[in-house]
């Protein structure tokens, strides 16, 4: 058994070793790859703190990735076209300037999750799953039926956006970003689990009641972590966008809410590199499973029910021997 | 005045009467013992006034204020802290992680609770899970500590627990009162132990205060009408 801090380390190591390699041996497709890894790690690493940490087991954070997707769209398709994004009462033009659009993704992404989770933490367990697949819908046929930002065929960028200092073109230097991202996560994330907002938060989903008790408002603190959550994946939403330079409905689809879930379970719920580990491998399945059936998918089930049996704290559990996502 | 005042308090689980008009008082560093047999009504009073349970008439008085629209945790930073019935800690936390996600500031800290219950600082790092009945049962009294509370409801602490550890209980529900200004409200079973810590004492019976008065003033006649014993 490895102990889980050494695997952590590993994780990150392949991560970041495997596009340098690539770079260095001329396979951009590889750099490609690792760099969805990163971001669709982060939108799990996002999800991860209202699920793992939280217990709320949400079928909409797709929400919130592809409002982090259409803030980029938008904002970069009027840069580009050159015209502005409003006139009145004040005007605001787009940008292609990349913490711009970040900064946008965040912020629409929280306000949202806010909204959101002060209506859906009302309620509990099952009703809970299913509100928040209700607004994950909402948002998908809203964008759907928006003709001005491509509608059901969605928005493409030509150019990706821009990052002072960097080419973001280089597939390598992209990366970096997607990296330098998922790695800024991953140290909220921890620090969130290591504080008493972290610790209120898991006694909050061990039981809501009895943490009252204590003087601890169970709803406002998982709310605060649903929107930090949002938000994470927000962000996420606004790279992955950039790194296809296409948003389109499917951001918003509840298949792609399932996928980050299935992240976490495969990963191992409440882990820190648990979603990492499961976008990892979810991602090399589809890469080279998808080549060889277009019902891969299939093999993914019979992954995951072999997890949800016999690895319940998934791989990271099943590697580092600790059931129990606790250090 | 009272610290801790319900007047003619009455509520319900659904359609379901469970209190009838229970008064009750206590004064600022007491140590009160509700008592009653079984089902009488000595949980939900301790619901009503931590704000688990609404009530449907009647007043909840704490430190001079009205608590009655507060929610539960508004009543706990107004100063109210339980030590629930059946050692309810958190159990995939750590035990300094329960302390810790309950502190407020106060003169209760970590090192206070390790203080009372040495025990608690041996199994710092251990999950609260792992812990035995009795070791549970102090750190859901030192969680309760940790939120510095001004008045600390211990419903039925030492039920279910070895008598060597019941001891260790009563002794630092001893300390409690003899070395801080803390009020004590404390349901227990055990008569003779209540005794040691008490200066007055409320019976419960069918959801009605029917006795309340000094500790020292319970008669064999009382005890034995309204508790069996």
């Amino acid at each position: 058994m490895i102990r889980e801090t050494y695997l952590n380390a590993l994780i990150m190591a392949l991560l970041l070793g495997i596009p340098l390699w690539a770079h260095v041996a001329g396979q951009p497709f590889t750099i490609t790859l690792a760099t969805k890894v990163a971001i669709l790690g982060l939108a799990g690493v996002g999800l991860n703190i209202a699920l793992g940490l939280g217990g709320m087991v949400s079928l909409g954070h797709a929400v919130f990735f592809g409002i982090g997707g259409y803030a980029m769209g938008i904002l970069a398709h009027h840069a580009q076209t050159y015209t502005p994004l409003m006139e009145a009462p004040l005007l605001i033009e787009g940008t292609k300037f990349m913490p711009a659009i970040w900064l946008v993704a965040v912020v629409v992404s929280a306000v949202v999750a806010l909204a959101i989770g002060a209506l859906s933490l009302r309620t509990g367990g099952v009703y809970f799953i299913m509100i928040t697949l209700a607004f994950g819908q909402m948002f998908y046929y809203f964008a759907i039926s928006w003709p001005a930002y491509g509608g059901e065929d969605g928005l493409s960028i030509y150019v990706r956006n821009e990052f002072p200092g960097l080419n973001t073109l280089v597939p390598i230097q992209f990366f970096a970003i997607a990296f330098v991202a998922l790695s800024l996560g991953l140290i909220l994330s921890h620090l969130i689990a290591r504080s008493r907002f972290g610790l209120a938060l898991g006694a909050a989903r061990q039981n809501s009641e009895r943490v009252q008790t204590v003087g601890l408002d169970p709803m406002r603190v998982k709310l605060v972590a649903f929107v930090i959550s949002g938000a994470i994946t927000g962000l996420a939403g606004a790279l992955f966008a950039d790194l296809n330079r296409f948003v389109a409905p499917t951001m918003f689809s509840w298949h792609l809410s399932g996928e980050l879930i299935i992240f976490i379970i495969l990963g191992g719920i409440g882990r820190l590199f648990g979603p990492v580990v499961g976008a990892g491998l979810f991602i090399l399945l589809e890469h080279f499973l998808g080549g060889l059936s277009e019902y891969w998918l299939i093999y993914v089930g019979a992954i995951l029910l072999g997890v949800v049996l016999f690895a319940r704290g998934g791989l990271i559990g099943a590697l580092s021997g600790r059931e129990v996502a606790h250090d | 005045m009272a610290f801790l005042k319900l007047s003619g308090i009455e509520a319900f689980y659904g359609p379901s009467q469970a209190l009838f008009g229970v008064d009750l008082s206590l004064q600022e560093g007491e140590v009160l013992a509700l008592m009653g047999r079984n089902g009488m009504g000595k949980s939900t009073t301790i619901k009503v006034i931590c704000r688990m349970l609404r009530h449907s008439a009647g007043s909840v008085e704490f430190a001079g204020a009205d608590i009655g629209a507060l929610p539960s945790h508004r009543a706990a930073r107004a100063g109210i802290g339980l030590v629930p019935e059946g050692r309810r800690c958190f159990p995939n936390l750590t035990v300094r992680e329960n302390l810790i996600a309950a502190a407020r500031p106060g003169d209760w800290d970590l090192a206070r609770v390790a203080e009372l219950f040495p025990r608690l600082a041996e199994r710092e790092g251990q999950m609260a899970a792992s812990l035995s009945g009795g070791e549970q049962q102090m750190l859901a009294i030192g969680r309760a500590l940790m939120t510095n509370p001004r008045l600390l409801i211990l419903d039925e602490a030492t039920e279910g627990l070895a008598p060597v550890v019941r001891q260790e209980i009563w002794a630092a529900i001893a300390r409690l009162k003899a070395g801080t200004g803390l009020s004590l409200l404390v349901v227990d079973k055990s008569l003779r132990e209540l005794g040691s810590v008490a200066d007055r004492a409320c019976i419960i019976e069918r959801g009605r205060s029917v006795w309340s008065g000094a500790f020292a003033d319970l008669t064999h006649e009382t005890t034995e009408k309204y508790l069996g014993v």
